[in-house]
């Protein structure tokens, strides 16, 4: 009886936790183009609803309702399954991702992560590298050349920052000395001044990095560089198919912001008078803010230069600040 | 109850997708359903409670996969069809088939008559991480350093081969061919 109540507790969590962030990764799209707008001295969406709030429901409708093009040439199974493999595993990488701290509700303590596994980060960063298999199979099944350059791009580009991201967080988790996305919020219980940025601050800029890389944002985002290749990956995509790749880009960029929030910058923990969950929030709000940020300001790299940055110059650095960590360590 | 669903889910995907990797003549079904299974597989050491493992198993195969991936795009034209070229196929399929039954009989023999026990079963409290190192770092040190001294050398012998390469990114190669 226990494990059934265990299933329907996670399905509900599950649920949950897909229905928020689609919708704040959905609002995420109507934020970026205020946000860019702002910083372009432009308005930004204006016409539907007060200030364009409602823009958000006329791009859904406009989404759902167009007609699903599926291309002559397609290798039409693989063609279908990508975006879904994109979606899917930005969702499945929140399952350990601890937005907020335990609370109770009607005599009952919730603990809002979906599952507490006590390799967490692991599983976060695995799962979310999966999802470049969403752009790659986009591209080599769109039987397009600029969809297959997207492709190409998108192996170079998870070939690149895979290796950052994992030499960067192996210096605070050795630190910290387990993987489990609870304990590491836990070690920095008590102020802004046991935040783990102020240890590890070349960690933090690296891992920062690499989650740029991860999500394709601005300095990085070549596998869908108009510029360059038309839409990359994306080209022959229309309708849903084409919103489920960015409902799962912005769900990746949520994760990420997460995850730093969590292993850099204190977590759920509560600051001063401003309770956990507050902060988590406004922490998050601040990544993606961060994000767009760089989209207004920052030109992109070639890819050339990513594999050169990642490897040449960011892998050493990483491979430093761990034997740096593991002598003060020791 | 539920382990068993997993359990059986996992099989069926598993071992549908490998079926996929070996019949499909599109190099496309093949790799994709090759990532797809590798990642399924990972399933069963999360129903173990082998987290670590999954995990890695996971992330793992991610990477190589994708490598996979990278040689497919570079050698075929992924949407179409390959011509194999079998001449003998009565005598592939039933050397293929024994082969294939040998191996299970090889390891399920002594599966099926010792009762085979774990030589380190799981303690409850100690974390699978934990629980790896020490064993790696006791019993297993040598083939582990021996293991990593190969990956060293497999990794110098690879940059070496393309070292002679390495300082020509496109720009510099533009600038070459304008001298000439």
């Amino acid at each position: 009886m226990n494990e059934t109540a265990l299933i329907i507790e996670t399905v509900i969590k599950a649920v949950i936790g897909l229905a928020v962030i689609a919708g704040m990764g959905a609002f995420a799209t109507f934020i970026e183009r205020k946000v860019l707008a702002f910083m372009q001295r432009r308005l930004g969406p204006m016409h539907v609803g007060p200030y364009g709030l409602l823009q958000l429901a006329a791009d859904g409708i406009k989404l759902f309702t167009k007609e699903d093009i599926i291309p002559q040439n397609v290798v039409k199974p693989i063609f279908i399954l990508a975006p879904v493999v994109g979606v899917t595993s930005a969702f499945v990488a929140i399952a350990a991702v601890p937005y907020f701290p335990q609370f109770t509700l009607f005599g009952y303590t919730i603990h809002p992560i979906i599952s507490d596994i006590n390799v967490g980060l692991l599983f976060v960063m695995g799962a979310a590298s999966v999802g470049m298999y969403g752009p790659l199979l986009a591209g080599l099944s769109s039987h397009n050349k600029w969809a297959l350059l997207g492709g190409a791009r998108a192996v170079i580009q998870l070939l690149s920052f895979e290796v950052v991201s994992g030499l960067s967080i192996l210096a605070p988790l050795m630190m910290i000395g387990s993987l489990s996305l609870i304990d590491i919020n836990d070690f920095q219980i008590g102020g802004i001044t046991n935040w783990l940025v102020w240890k590890q601050p070349l960690a933090f800029v690296l891992f920062a990095i690499a989650g740029f890389a991860e999500t394709n944002r601005t300095p990085f985002d070549l596998i869908e560089f108009e510029a360059e290749i038309v839409s990359g990956y994306a080209t022959e995509y229309s309708g849903m198919r084409w919103g489920l790749f960015f409902v799962g880009e912005y769900a990746n960029m949520i994760t990420i912001s997460a995850l730093v929030s969590i292993i850099f910058m204190g977590g759920y923990n509560p600051l001063w008078i401003i309770p956990g969950a507050i902060m988590m929030l406004l922490k998050v709000s601040f990544w993606i803010f961060l994000f767009l940020w760089v989209r207004a300001a920052w030109p992109h790299v070639r890819p050339d230069q990513l594999m050169w940055v990642c490897w040449k110059v960011l892998m050493p650095l990483a491979l430093i600040n761990i034997l740096i960590t593991g002598i003060v360590l020791v | 109850m539920f382990e068993l669903i997993a359990f059986y889910t996992f099989s069926i995907l598993v071992i549908g997708m490998f079926g996929i990797v070996v019949f499909s003549k599109n190099a496309l079904y093949s790799m994709t359903a090759l990532a797809g299974g590798m990642i399924f597989i990972s399933g069963f050491y999360f129903l173990l409670g082998a987290d670590f493992l999954g995990v890695v198993q996971i992330v793992v195969y991610t990477g190589a996969v994708m490598a996979v991936y990278a040689f497919g795009m570079m050698f075929f034209d992924t949407t179409r069809d390959i011509k194999e070229n079998i001449k003998f196929k009565k005598i592939i399929y039933t050397l293929s088939l024994l082969s294939a039954m040998f191996i299970i009989f090889i390891l399920l023999a002594p599966v099926y008559s010792f009762r085979v026990e774990a030589l380190y079963p799981t303690i409850k409290g100690v974390g699978n991480i934990q629980m790896i190192g020490l064993i790696l770092f006791t019993k297993y040190l040598v083939p582990f350093e021996l293991a990593a001294i190969m990956l060293l050398a497999a990794m110098i012998a690879g940059i070496v081969l393309v070292k002679v390469k390495m300082e020509e990114t496109p720009s510099n190669i533009e600038v070459a061919k304008g001298e000439k």
